[in-house]
């Protein structure tokens, strides 16, 4: 949820770290819920003897799942409706088990079609201190 | 394995996905989203939206709608056990609350290998428009595909 104190543009400096956000334990139980709430049914999800026949060595979470948590960390600090764009690249797997850290920061102001535009740098780290996913997102700031 | 490169620019049937406010309820329950503009219809009008609000990477569960789903695979003869994903990226021009009737439209626009052949890619673009035609979002998807020739040798 944005939080009251709504982050204003002239307020805002390249630098500026977002509140990380830990998530759980990627569990089975949420891959099987992931499984159906978002209609990727590849089994190589939650089949383990699936994950098995194509090399892996246990199941392993949706990329998407990992990019809803990105979702999640820039819809903590701004309204949805303030976020013109969210994009990743998917670095490494993550595995059962796993416990995600999500973190961003700010890499840039500008302004566009009239908007004045922040630009954030945000990822998915696992324990290891690895990243799961490198990306970015940009949000309208009044 | 060898991906077709001819296939560049295969633009697939678009189909239309009606955003209901159940599927957007198991999807904030998997990813741990409890904000009540996602299930509650006054919090979301009173935090100025349409109506229930549908996450922002909800937008990829909505092409799980599509009645020929798997036509990538289908069209790059692939198994679905070698695919994984290497990026997705969204603008969003608009919310898209429940009862839009979206409709999405998505096309290859490059499909090129690396690492001698090992691995594939395939980058598709998606359009999803409302029932007015206006625009509510772009996305931009590489899949990764393994190419199990190459991990044999």
């Amino acid at each position: 949820m944005a939080t009251a104190t709504a982050p204003k543009f002239a307020d805002v400096k390249v630098g500026d770290a977002l509140k990380p956000l830990v998530l759980p334990p990627i569990s089975r139980h949420q891959l099987a819920l992931y499984c159906g709430g978002s209609g990727d049914h590849n089994p190589i999800h939650v089949d383990l003897d699936f994950a098995k026949k194509f090399g892996f060595k246990d199941v392993f979470a949706h990329g998407m799942l990992s990019m809803a948590f990105l979702g999640r960390l820039v819809t903590s600090w701004v309204s949805q409706k303030q976020v013109r764009g969210l994009g990743t690249r998917f670095t490494s797997i993550t595995w059962v088990g796993d416990v995600i850290t999500v973190s961003g920061k700010v890499t840039g102001k500008r302004e566009k079609d009239g908007e004045t535009l922040v630009d954030l740098e945000i990822r998915c780290t696992n324990q290891s201190g690895q990243d799961t996913l490198q990306g970015t997102a940009t949000v309208a700031l009044n | 394995m060898e991906l077709d490169k001819k296939l560049i620019g295969h633009e697939f049937t678009p189909f239309t996905a009606t955003v209901e406010a159940g599927k957007i309820k198991l999807f904030c329950k998997a990813i741990g989203e409890e904000d009540p503009i996602y299930s509650d219809e006054a919090a979301a009008k009173a935090a100025g939206y349409r109506g229930i609000t549908a996450p922002l990477t909800f937008l990829r569960a909505l092409q799980a709608d599509d009645p020929n789903k798997g036509g990538l695979l289908r069209l790059l003869n692939v198994d679905i056990g070698l695919i994984l994903h290497g990026e997705q990226h969204f603008e969003y021009f608009a919310p898209v609350v429940v009862g839009d009737v979206v409709t999405c439209q998505e096309k290859v626009v490059d499909i090129y290998d690396k690492k001698g052949g090992a691995l594939w890619f395939v980058v598709q673009e998606m359009e999803m428009k409302d029932q007015t035609g206006k625009l509510l979002a772009k996305g931009r998807g590489v899949t990764v595909v393994r190419n199990p020739d190459a991990a044999k040798k």
